[in-house]
């Protein structure tokens, strides 16, 4: 430990540790600009200077590391007037544009120049001006704003992976661009915005909509992939205008992906603000006590076997335990969680989490990635996986689709064979898993949902055992859900249970009367022609086409909801806004439907839903993650030689469109065209 | 002590205090009227008089507002609106400015925060109105105040610069 004094106060630090993270722990606020904590340092905004005794000069805080005795001044004349010197200069260029900048109440230039600048400018000279570029649909450029801090090209390179943006010029010339006009091809580019500083890169969608004082913030959990990145709803009214991340260094640091931040807009269209009936073939707009009678009409006589439910993607917690409890009271057993097939083990929780947690990707030594594109999957945690790849001596596997990811990997083949060529030692990669003190599996979603979904789970068990990924201290089994609900359901045990039907069995007629929870990922095409269908969702997606009965529910911002997100972390969100229209948040509406059918849910409040819920699964008790090494090394049910030759395909297709809400989004289809449209065109 | 008495008597039967207040009518009689014939005559007005708001334009006929919402912000009695999106040509602008006039308090903050000097209190202060709902303006009224106060409210606006 190295200490030092900073302003008087005497503080250890460990050694590498720069002056202004130091000052940071010593309380004192050292203004800047290209200083970003998850970033590689550059040292070129000069806003961090702070005055070092025996220095003839004042130093760099951010690009400085501690040395033994040193003694920092953070509030001198000498720093006062340095400070003031850089922000003249750094306003010379820099419009006076506030009242129509997006940053502008949010700003760090304009909050800095306040607290460390002049009064009033000494510049009276032209300023310069710079073409605005094009980074895609999300991302807009003002860079006449720009003040050349080099975060956004950092945080490309290094976060995000793609080397797409730079530097040209020198000087007052110098200008960030993407060198040839094409959009940005990263799933986080929306985070650009976060960090630049001022206002030259700004969101899209949000242009000049709403400025940062006017916004209500709520906070909550982004639903829409399965990471469940902690997110800040900003509201004004009964509208959602942007969603922001918060930070939390176990799991998001403090980046988004793209579909979580710029989905919104897609809650205010195709949403179900109303029930209906279908009657002739027609759906009718109904009120909530025609849609509970045409049920319960249709309920009565029906044998619980013959009823089935099936949880969709975004559900929040409360909702299914809800379901599930109405279930039982019909007496059913048909439920399941998982849409897409997926042959996933919910007798033991291990079988079915990201049980090294996406901190621990960074303990990890060697990397097996099985089925599953994580930069479509989860962007954010394969930025954390690029985090790690960086750090170096980290060898990557893929055994899947070949995709394009954000770090080298060696295509180990796309069949599922080579599971068994690992396990058997044959396979060259085999080695580097074997050599590994903390190896890591990581199997996708592509990898289970298939009809050899579970001797692929058992084979990616056995060769996890094989290489020692199930240490006492360590859990290197790891699914990567694609799913905000999936783990939760799977805790709740929203699957078949002893004799009930799974989805397969359900479609085609193997029930008569199959409850969707906001489930629109399958073909509804194959449930059976006499199956009369009850969707309760919020979107008018593809469950709701096919509903006999339509119940509106709350979509995420609608409801406070607790996630379990693909870790096992268990997550609360927070109602930002009011369903639209007649629509109930959803565990409401399962409760009063129990009341007209006679079987009344022992739950009023969402206190007792939740204590309900800890009953069913004592995981719930406690938000938060908490992480286990491998207990019990036996494997998921499965035979591993029953492997098929079929190769893996990718869990999602288009990441822009992937639930029902980015699909009503206008945003999202703008980039889903965006980016996949210039492919077309380059292969025609 | 008798003749005081019948000269008391004798001056109060005079009815000095009528006759003085008879002069002073008198007086005014032949003074100039303070009353103005009201709506026909008009007193001045300072130029920093705060009457009905107006929203400018710049002499080529765009629209000075450019939607930064300090004015909403600043505004003590919440009694503007403001949503704004970009127009056709990228710029800011509103889709929709209202100010209800029945919760505003004329404290001018508005005008002091507009960094354009969009939005101001000019000198017309005879807008009352027979019903609440003429007295929520929109944007489209706003302007159109702007329109045909501009000669006067730019006069003001020269005569109280330097003041500023």
């Amino acid at each position: 430990m190295v200490k030092l004094v900073v302003d008087s106060i005497e503080i250890e630090v460990a050694p590498g540790t720069s002056v202004l993270q130091a000052c940071e722990l010593a309380g004192k606020e050292i203004p800047r600009f290209c200083y970003h904590d998850k970033l590689s340092v550059a040292g070129n905004c000069r806003m961090c200077l702070v005055e070092l005794e025996k220095s003839p000069k004042p130093i760099a805080s951010c690009a400085f590391p501690v040395g033994e005795g040193m003694i920092v001044r953070t509030d001198t004349p000498m720093v006062r007037q340095a400070r003031r010197g850089v922000m003249e200069f750094l306003l010379i260029n820099h419009p006076l544009d506030c009242p129509i900048c997006d940053q502008g109440g949010e700003c760090d230039l304009q909050d800095q120049s306040f607290a460390y600048g002049m009064d009033h400018s000494r510049y009276s000279e032209n300023k310069r001006a710079v073409t605005d570029k094009y980074l895609g649909p999300l991302v807009k450029t003002i860079m006449t704003r720009c003040i050349q801090c080099t975060r956004c090209i950092r945080f490309a390179t290094e976060i995000a992976g793609v080397s797409e943006l730079g530097a040209t010029g020198r000087g007052e010339s110098m200008e960030i661009g993407t060198y040839v006009e094409r959009a940005l091809t990263s799933e986080l580019s929306g985070n650009l915005i976060d960090i630049c500083p001022v206002g030259a890169l700004t969101s899209a969608p949000y242009a000049f909509v709403a400025r940062s004082w006017e916004l209500a913030k709520t906070d909550s959990i982004d639903v829409l992939e399965a990471l469940g990145t902690p997110i800040r709803i900003d509201t004004r009214g009964p509208e959602v205008l942007r969603i922001l991340p918060r930070a939390d260094d176990d799991l998001n640091e403090e980046w988004m992906a793209d579909k979580g931040r710029f989905s919104f807009d897609g809650l205010k269209r195709r949403r179900l603000d109303r029930p209906w009936v279908r009657r002739d073939g027609k759906l009718v707009a109904a009120t909530w006590q025609d849609a509970f009678g045409a049920i319960a009409a249709r309920l009565r006589g029906v044998d619980g076997a013959r009823i089935g439910a099936v949880a969709g993607d975004l559900c929040d917690a409360e909702s299914m335990v809800a379901l599930k409890d109405l279930l039982a009271a019909l007496g059913s057993q048909n439920l399941d969680c998982r849409q897409d097939g997926a042959r996933l083990d919910a007798s033991r929780r291990d079988f079915y989490v990201f049980n090294a947690g996406v901190a621990g990707i960074e303990e990890a030594d060697a990397l097996l990635i099985i089925g599953s594109n994580p930069r479509h999957e989860s962007p954010v945690l394969n930025a954390r996986i690029r985090k790690r790849y960086l750090a170096g001596r980290f060898p990557i596997g893929v055994v899947g689709p070949g995709a394009a990811l954000t770090y080298p990997a060696s295509f180990l083949g796309d069949a599922p064979s080579v599971l068994t060529s690992l396990h058997d030692g044959s396979h060259d990669f085999a080695t580097m898993l074997q050599e590994a003190a903390k190896p890591m599996i990581l199997l996708g979603q592509g990898a289970v949902a298939r009809a050899d979904g579970a001797a692929v789970l058992a084979a990616a068990w056995r060769l996890a055992d094989a290489v020692g990924a199930l240490k006492p201290d360590w859990h290197g089994f790891n699914m990567l859900h694609t799913a905000a609900a999936r783990v939760g359901a799977l805790d709740l045990g929203f699957v078949p249970g002893s004799d009930g039907l799974d989805l397969d069995r359900m479609m085609g007629g193997g029930v008569d009367v199959l409850w969707l929870l906001g489930a629109d990922e399958f073909d509804t095409g194959r449930i059976g022609a006499d199956t009369f269908v009850v969707y309760q969702g919020h979107h008018g997606d593809r469950g709701a086409a096919r509903a006999d009965v339509i119940l509106p529910g709350a979509a995420y911002t609608e409801k406070d909801g607790t996630y379990v997100n693909t870790e096992g972390r268990v997550q609360r969100a927070w109602r930002a806004t009011f369903a639209p229209g007649e629509a109930r948040e959803d565990w409401r509406i399962v409760r009063a439907f129990s009341d007209v059918i006679g079987q009344t849910l022992p739950y009023d409040d969402i206190g007792a839903v939740r204590a309900r819920l800890e009953h069913v699964n004592p995981v719930f008790a406690r938000v938060g993650l908490k992480r286990f090494g491998a207990g019990d090394r036996g494997g998921p049910q499965g035979d591993p030689a029953a492997l098929s030759a079929d190769p893996f395909v990718a869990a999602i297709g288009d990441y822009y469109q992937t639930n029902p809400i980015s699909r009503a989004s206008l945003t999202m289809a703008e980039c889903s065209r965006t980016y996949a449209a210039p492919r077309a065109l380059a292969a025609e | 002590m008798s003749g005081t008495r019948t000269g008391s008597m004798a001056w109060r039967l005079i009815l000095w205090e009528l006759l003085s207040g008879m002069a002073i009518t008198l007086r005014y009689f032949f003074k100039p009227k303070a009353t103005i014939n009201y709506p026909y005559e008009k007193g001045p007005l300072g130029p920093r008089f705060k009457g009905e708001h107006a929203l400018r334009r710049y002499p080529n006929g765009e629209e000075r507002c450019i939607a930064c919402k300090l004015c909403e912000a600043i505004c003590p009695a919440y009694a503007i609106t403001i949503e704004a999106e970009p127009r056709d040509d990228g710029s800011r602008r509103t889709t929709r400015y209202d100010i209800d006039m029945t919760k505003c308090i004329y404290c001018g903050l508005c005008e002091e925060a507009c960094p354009v000097d969009a939005i101001v209190e000019g000198p017309n202060f005879e807008f009352a109105a027979e019903t609440r709902e003429e007295l929520m303006y929109n944007k489209e009224k706003l302007i159109a105040n702007g329109d045909r106060w501009e000669a006067e409210i730019a006069k003001r606006l020269e005569l109280d610069a330097p003041y500023r």
